[in-house]
């Protein structure tokens, strides 16, 4: 157990695996970065330094830089993954998926249905996601109701590096399709991680928080700022069960039905785009098989229907905050 | 490498399950026996038959919506295919395919592709896989002329190219994407396009097995000697519409009749390895015969097979959930 951050927790998660499974293979642009350039090797370990390292151990073989060209590189982990392989992809910024969505969804997401069960396609998409870098409208998404809505894709948003960690090594090893989102602003969160590997299950909620009064909903780096909002609250005697449901597929309704029972108040915090997203799913299930036991109208936090804007200030507007969320779970517990 | 007389036996039993297939199926849809879309791969057999006697088991296709040709060339159970273009439970893929999306990984056979320009980065990443993991096997992406001006087919020749990958793309030029001339759509020539990636680029008439084969010959050997990717340009012709139901009023009048005439790939090799005194007509009319009887068999057997019941609609979307 050391003290780790975000970053840290998925390169060792990679490098772990890699070590484990001599079909482990990473790649994207710039993963070990200085192809062919005349400097350093391993220069940039991807954009954000998350794979940096593995080069130098693994090798160019298993550590493949990319040209730009997300159609190809995508593409061609889907096919390894379906060939042998297992393959963890870099697709940069999830704002990018607009240039290779066709081989995440109608290849790897289909082939098993497709090909009448007989595929296997363990691909791992790691992409990073989520406002709050000043990195305006093409490169500050969410997007993960859209890989959700995908029958034969699993998506995981991991809240923590401790999180990170267990859910990337459980993502290698599921022979599914994977989709693996990763806060931009969380990269440099530290806490406490084992050093030796683990898996988390996917589709098994954790409760950040358990409370009483209101049961808050949340997915990555809204985790975080629920968790802060419940602990505010706690002092106020507003007590909140925080419900982390790790992957958005699977979904772990069980355990965000059951809070609904014991606390009758629902707040779902969802980063993404309002029209059709995590908190209007919830919200649905709920509304659907809970409604009885709701003691006041279901709240969704969320940005507004707008593309995530440039200016700080309006950034600053635009992401689902600490105030924004305690609003609302003071709303539900009736003040 | 000379073809042996089992590898031409075996060369025009392919090609003649091909046509024999295809023709059936062309029959059977217009009696209403077939649900959903087709597209047939008549008049093309010497391409896919062609590329894949060059093939074995190591080695992997990426196929196109016009895949049933592809299939039967890698050997897929035909009338495993039959029962799924019917939308079988014994189907090659359950009946939850369709003739789109047949496949039989066992065969590496990942797949006809109901998305134009689909499969080249999927070839990519088998290429990548038997390159990693040292089997010495080549992967063979199809292509139509259509499927040639997709981003993802041009993004595919220059990852295989700076990856060194074992791959051979096969753009098989029918004249038309959907109705659509070739001779309008395609900027520049294949062949170039290939040279300016930096790999080979070789043009071949689609007719002409033999043509296709050595083709596929000097492309496979490239690849499995570690010298990266090439492209073939087959040039040949549809004997039927796009999709099955299409009229082909975009085609000359008599076009099709002087192709089927003039230009037919089993008439030309045919009297090739006849006139050569390789084979002689009565095998081959043997064989002819074999293949309507099984042909015969798939359709009826396929008719007569049950459909998938309510249980198969939610198995098979993940392998956990």
């Amino acid at each position: 157990m050391s003290k780790k951050s975000f970053r840290q927790a998925i390169n060792e998660a990679l490098a772990q695996e890699m070590r484990r499974d001599p079909t482990v293979i990473v790649m994207g642009e710039d993963n070990a970065g200085g192809m062919g350039a005349p400097g350093e090797d391993d220069a940039w370990g991807g954009v954000l330094g998350v794979t940096k390292g593995l080069m130098p151990e693994f090798g160019r073989e298993r550590v493949l830089d990319t040209p730009i060209s997300e159609s190809a590189f995508i593409g061609a982990a889907v096919g390894a993954a379906a060939t042998g392989l297992r393959p963890v992809a870099e697709l940069m910024f999830v704002d990018f998926l607009g240039v290779c969505f066709d081989q995440i969804f109608n290849q790897a997401g289909k082939f098993k249905y497709m090909f009448g069960g007989k595929a296997v396609t363990p691909v791992v998409i790691r992409t990073m996601y989520g406002a709050g870098f000043r990195a305006a409208s093409q490169h500050s998404q969410c997007l993960y109701p859209i890989f959700t809505h995908i029958p034969g894709l699993k998506v995981v948003i991991p809240s923590s590096p401790y999180e990170a960690k267990g859910l990337m090594i459980q993502a290698i090893r599921d022979d599914d399709p994977v989709i693996f989102l990763e806060h931009k602003v969380m990269y440099d969160d530290e806490e406490e991680v084992p050093d030796e590997p683990y898996t988390i299950p996917f589709g098994e909620a954790n409760l950040t928080r358990e409370g009483e009064d209101v049961t808050i909903v949340a997915f990555g780096r809204m985790v975080n700022f629920s968790n802060e909002v419940a602990d505010k609250l706690a002092k106020d005697g507003i007590s909140c069960t925080v419900v982390d449901p790790r992957t958005t597929s699977p979904l772990d309704t069980d355990t965000i039905l059951e809070c609904v029972e014991e606390t009758g108040r629902l707040v779902v915090v969802d980063e993404a785009s309002p029209r059709c997203n995590m908190a209007t799913d919830i919200s649905a299930l709920v509304a659907q098989e809970a409604f009885g036991a709701l003691k006041a109208p279901i709240k969704m936090v969320t940005p507004p229907h707008t593309p995530v804007p440039f200016s700080p200030q309006l950034e600053d507007l635009y992401i689902p905050s600490p105030e924004k969320i305690e609003a609302a779970v003071r709303a539900v517990a009736g003040e | 490498m000379q073809l042996s007389r089992e590898d031409l036996l075996k060369a025009y039993r392919d090609m003649r399950t091909i046509r024999e297939f295809e023709d059936r199926v062309h029959d059977e849809f217009a009696k209403g026996g077939i649900p959903g879309f087709v597209h047939l791969y008549a008049g093309e057999e010497a391409s896919g038959v062609g590329v894949c006697m060059n093939l074995d088991d190591r080695d992997k296709i990426a196929s196109t919506h016009r895949g049933h040709g592809h299939c039967i060339a890698k050997g897929c159970d035909a009338k495993g295919m039959m029962k799924e273009i019917y939308g079988k439970r014994d189907g090659l893929c359950g009946g939850k395919g369709g003739s789109m999306h047949i496949a039989d990984l066992s065969r590496g056979m990942m797949g006809a592709n109901g998305i134009v320009g689909g499969g080249p980065p999927l070839v990519c990443g088998a290429a990548l896989s038997a390159q990693t993991l040292k089997t010495g096997g080549v992967a063979v992406a199809f292509v139509g002329d259509g499927g040639s001006n997709q981003g993802t087919t041009l993004e595919s020749y220059n990852l295989a190219r700076v990856w060194n990958l074992p791959v051979v793309f096969v753009v098989e030029d029918n004249g038309y994407a959907e109705t659509t001339a070739s001779a309008w759509s395609v900027g520049g020539s294949q062949k170039k396009r290939a040279e300016a990636f930096g790999m080979p680029g070789l043009e071949v008439d689609g007719h002409d097995f033999f043509a296709v084969y050595e083709a596929a010959r000097q492309a496979t050997e490239w690849a499995r000697g570690g010298d990266g990717p090439s492209l073939i340009h087959v040039k040949l012709d549809r004997h039927y519409g796009h999709f099955e139901g299409d009229a082909m009023t975009y085609r000359a009048e008599g076009e099709v009749e002087k192709l089927r005439a003039e230009s037919d790939a089993l008439n030309i090799f045919r009297a090739k390895v006849c006139q050569a005194h390789l084979l002689e007509a009565n095998q081959l009319d043997e064989i002819d015969a074999e293949v309507k009887t099984l042909i015969d068999e798939a359709v009826a057997e396929s008719e007569a097979a049950p459909p998938p019941g309510e249980k198969d609609l939610l198995t098979d979307v993940y392998v956990s959930y």
